[in-house]
């Protein structure tokens, strides 16, 4: 069953990139123009393999549940796939009311890497701690996460705006900031490959350190250390010299991951500016061209208004819900449930703005820029840096 | 002040922006203008926008902007990420004096001086969250009364100039009756509202998604409302218990009324052999706890609360009590939150240090040693003091610093028949003194035995119904505000023409298909987006 289950994840993978190309082909062919009805030939397939590749994963969903006995919602990798899942869904019933290819070609490599991300973690089915085992557990966990795919989708419509509103003649403070994103998207990319290269080729070393407490402990990493342990000691012979020893009080190990990341990913970028010749996104700005600013616009929006009373149902009611019956008290100011009311403050403040402060359009394109970035910090760093009750780090 | 009549004969109150029945922009400057109108509030008197005298006027304005509004939920974010930095006072097992300073160096220290290890706890974070909660009442009170009014005194027939500035408009010249027929009959079937009046026509429909915000508001006040009851005492009891193994204990709180009995305290892991599944992960992880379980009675007192009377318990249930599965009774739950297992017992041999050989065994139990143990053929051992809780007070004497046995010490004098004097030893786990020096006896130490202790929270929270409330009312406000909109669409005659203007609240997509099948099968031109107009021209520069 478990193999069955990884195997139906790979092939959804496969179908989301293909689909990708589809998305990619029908807007470049729009030249047979029957704008009313919308979708072309090659639109229509990357919308079908998009479908059956949700179909393929959601069986990935089912077996690995059987498998495990438990909603597979419960470790960063599982948590992480079934976000990408939604971030599909979310996608395709948006879809069928805008009815717009653009949005695949901008939603399906977020969800792409989305996946890709969650498979670097630890891929075994984890037994649940007794905490974990309530049903309360699971709906507030899917829940929240379908949520935050929803609200991804305005980010992605956002970027559309933002790709076609933004002056990419000469270089601006806009520009810097959005091919930022754009960066940042690689270096996910980049997180991806270097993840696999090296436990592709199986690389180890060891290390002895001492920790804040001065006591002494052993690590063992696996890519070559760039930044090493406090104190460390290399003990596997030809292992890698660090460059530089951190302090104790930083997790040297996962400072190692995020540089190589971003090594990675500046080469990635540089490669991509070599082929292009021009910034990512004003590569992208002749795709877009066909779109009308203020149709994305409100696809952001919508979004976000279909969105939020998902993510505070999720989020924060059921948690709380939860919370209530492991902790007996439904609030405890966790990180991860702090950053969970903070994403939601500030959705709040998005929606206020742009009601009664008339913050339409481009600012409105920003803010749901900010709105992913907060929730994908909620998602990456909350779990990995500030462990709290939720981490499914530890 | 004085209220404005408009020219179709409605009396506005002060302040009206557009004629509540007719739409009539009341101000003659801005009637001039060609700009589309700004709809929100339906242009009607808002407090906030009229008067701004007093005192009191000023602080309504204050609370009721909006944009206050946004500053407070951006000061409460920011303020909120501070508090993650570091973990709270709540989740740490030291003093925080000393804690965030040995942990995280200066930058801990400061965090602490800053008082940001219990930033949830202090006043200016309570404050903000109160001036929320102030500007929640104040602005969704300024707003929905005329809001409420303006919408509901809107005539069928409206004034030229706010046809012209709506959004979405059109002119049409020749019309006929059927055509009219038949976009009436289109409108019912999308389940609008329709209104004639002297040949004019208005569609409406969604107009309860209009209150929407206002109705999340007012479940975020109940919420927050809630929050308050907490600090009336008694509303909330939460309160630690620990229960030995085979104890039974008063739980806190209840007047001394209920008790609980701990059979058994268990921990069980997941056996790696047995659950296959997770092989691998036990693998990684070493032991993962499977259950945390105590198996409780519950009693009620059935005597009298009377000093000197012995208490007579009934029981009420037994309850295997889990984590997530708390047991419940009269308002009151307890929750499975931790365990520690505790020193029970102590063994000792007096032993002859020389030969080795040994006089028997002392058992002592630590919650109630013996004052003498007498172990035959004239080998005794009396215990002349005991520190359960063993350390060194301030004068560098000997104390305890509780009653319970963590870290138990004694002070022995051995009897034995070949010695006219007992010896004196002072025995703490792992050191001996012997104050009067060399002795010929010791107590050597054999074994201890533990026992389980249950950690339990007892909790009463009765302010939960008020947070039940509020989320719920919440919940169905935003759904109300966010998945429908309140779309009005007005076919009038005007000079001969038939004039067409739709508006939404949000959703001008929606809108507009909706008016392409409306006025689908008819020679009306679907009106156009002016706004779009506007930006096209834009960007065609
Ligand atoms: C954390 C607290 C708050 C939450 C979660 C919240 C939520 C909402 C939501 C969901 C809407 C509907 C927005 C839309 O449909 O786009 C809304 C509208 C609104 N809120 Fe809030 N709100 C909060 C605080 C406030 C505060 C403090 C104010 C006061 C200044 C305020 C004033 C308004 C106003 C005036 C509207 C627009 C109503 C309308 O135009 O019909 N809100 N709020």
């Amino acid at each position: 069953m478990a193999t069955l289950s990884s195997n139906l994840l790979f092939i959804a993978f496969i179908l989301y990139l293909v689909a990708t190309l589809f998305y990619g082909g029908s807007i470049k062919s729009k030249k047979d123009k029957n704008e009313k009805n919308g979708t072309n030939k090659w639109g229509k397939i990357a919308v079908l393999l998009t479908i059956i590749g949700f179909i393929s994963q959601l069986g990935y969903f089912i077996t690995r549940w059987i498998a495990a006995g438990h909603a597979p919602v419960s470790n960063m990798f599982e948590f992480t796939t079934f976000f990408g899942m939604a971030l599909v869904g979310a996608f395709i019933v948006i879809y069928f009311i805008y009815r717009t290819t653009l949005l695949g070609l901008f939603t399906m490599p977020v969800a792409i890497l989305v996946i890709a991300y969650a498979s670097m973690f630890p891929r075994d089915i984890t037994p649940l701690i007794p905490a974990l085992q309530s049903y309360w557990l699971h709906i507030h966990v899917t829940t929240a996460a379908i949520g935050e795919a929803i609200l991804a989708i305005s980010f992605a419509a956002g970027l559309i705006y933002l790709v076609k509103a933004i002056d990419q003649t000469k270089s601006s403070k806009r520009t810097f900031w959005l091919e930022l994103v754009m960066f940042s998207l690689v270096a996910v990319l980049g997180f991806v490959v270097v993840s696999s290269v090296f436990s592709g080729i199986g690389y180890h070393e060891k290390f002895n350190w001492t920790d804040k407490h001065g006591n002494q402990a052993v690590v063992e990493y696996t890519m070559p250390a760039i930044t090493g342990p406090h104190e460390g000691e290399l003990l596997t012979k030809d292992g890698f010299k660090p460059l530089v020893d951190m302090p104790a009080f930083i997790n040297a190990k996962k400072m190692n991951t995020v540089v190589w990341s971003f090594i990675a990913g500046l080469i990635l970028y540089g490669l991509i500016r070599l082929i292009l010749r021009k910034r990512i996104a004003a590569a992208l700005q002749p795709l877009v061209k066909n779109i009308k600013l203020d149709f994305v616009d409100e696809i952001s929006y919508r979004s976000v208004l279909i969105g939020f009373p998902v993510f505070t149902l999720g989020a924060l009611i059921f948690a709380m819900i939860w919370a209530q019956m492991a902790w007996s008290r439904f609030w405890g100011w966790d990180p991860k449930e702090v950053w969970a009311l903070i994403t939601w403050l500030f959705y709040a403040a998005f929606m206020h703005l742009r009601l009664s402060k008339g913050w339409h359009g481009e600012k409105s394109a920003w803010l749901a820029v900010i709105g992913f970035v907060i929730i994908m910090f909620n998602l990456v760093a909350v779990n990995l840096v500030i462990a709290g009750l939720h981490s499914y780090a530890g | 002040m004085k209220d404005v009549k408009c020219e179709c004969g409605h009396v506005n109150p002060h302040g009206t922006v557009l004629c509540e029945a007719c739409g009539k922009v009341l101000d003659e400057q801005d009637s001039k203008s060609k700009q589309l109108l700004d709809m929100r509030y339906e242009g009607s008197a808002r407090r906030s926008q009229t008067y701004s005298k007093t005192f009191i006027d000023k602080i309504w304005n204050f609370f009721s902007s909006v944009k206050v509004g946004v500053w407070l939920i951006i000061i409460t974010l920011l303020a909120s990420i501070l508090g993650t930095i570091l973990p709270q006072e709540m989740y740490i097992n030291l003093p925080a004096d000393v804690y965030y300073e040995q942990e995280y160096g200066w930058f801990g220290k400061l965090y602490y001086q800053l008082g940001l290890h219990d930033l949830f706890g202090s006043w200016w974070y309570l404050l903000l969250i109160a001036m929320i909660g102030i500007s929640l009442v104040i602005c969704s009170l300024d707003r929905v009364v005329p809001l409420h009014k303006a919408l509901k005194v809107q005539k069928v027939t409206r004034h030229e100039g706010f046809l012209k500035r709506q959004r979405v408009f059109g002119v049409n010249e020749n019309v006929d009756e059927n055509d009219f027929m038949t976009i009436k009959e289109h409108l019912k079937g999308k389940r609008y509202h329709v209104r004639v009046e002297n040949g004019d026509l208005l569609a409406e429909k969604g107009r309860f998604s209009r209150w929407g915000p206002y109705v999340n508001h007012v479940g975020l006040i109940i919420f927050l409302l809630g929050g308050m009851l907490r600090f009336i005492p008694g509303f909330y009891v939460n309160e630690n218990l620990w229960v030995k193994e085979g104890e039974t204990a008063v739980v806190p709180e209840t007047g001394e009324k209920f008790y609980l009995k701990n059979n058994q305290f268990i921990l069980q892991h997941y056996d790696k052999d047995k659950d296959k599944t997770f092989e691998k992960a036990i693998d990684q992880a070493g032991q993962v706890v499977k259950n945390y379980q105590s198996n409780v009675v519950l009693y009620k007192r059935v005597s009298e609360n009377l000093p000197g009377e012995e208490r007579k318990l009934e029981k009420v249930k037994e309850y295997k009590v889990r984590v997530n599965h708390p047991i419940s009774f009269d308002g009151y739950s307890i929750f499975q939150s931790s365990y520690r297992s505790e020193l029970k017992a102590m063994t000792f041999l007096l032993t002859n240090k020389d030969t080795n050989q040994t006089f028997g065994e002392v058992k002592i139990n630590l919650e109630d040693p013996k004052a003498k143990y007498d172990l035959g053929n004239g080998y005794s051992v009396r215990i002349l003091n005991y520190f359960p809780d063993f350390e060194f007070d301030k004068n560098g004497e000997p104390s305890t610093k509780s009653r319970t046995p963590n870290n138990p010490a004694f002070v022995f004098e051995m009897s034995s028949p070949d010695k006219e004097k007992p010896e004196t030893s002072f025995v703490a786990i792992k050191q001996t003194i012997e104050p009067f020096g060399d002795n010929t006896y010791k107590m050597a130490f054999k074994g201890i035995n533990t026992q389980n202790v249950s950690g339990f929270t007892v909790r009463k929270d009765s302010s939960l119904w008020l947070f039940v409330l509020g989320g719920i009312i919440f919940m169905i406000g935003v759904i109300q505000g966010a998945y429908w909109n309140h779309r009005r669409i007005w076919i009038q005659k005007k000079n001969g023409q038939v004039w067409v203007a739709a508006h939404t609240n949000k959703n001008w997509y929606g809108l507009k298909r909706e008016l392409e099948t409306i006025f689908a099968d008819t020679k009306l031109a679907i009106p156009e987006d002016q706004l779009q107009r506007e930006n096209v021209d834009e960007e065609g520069v």
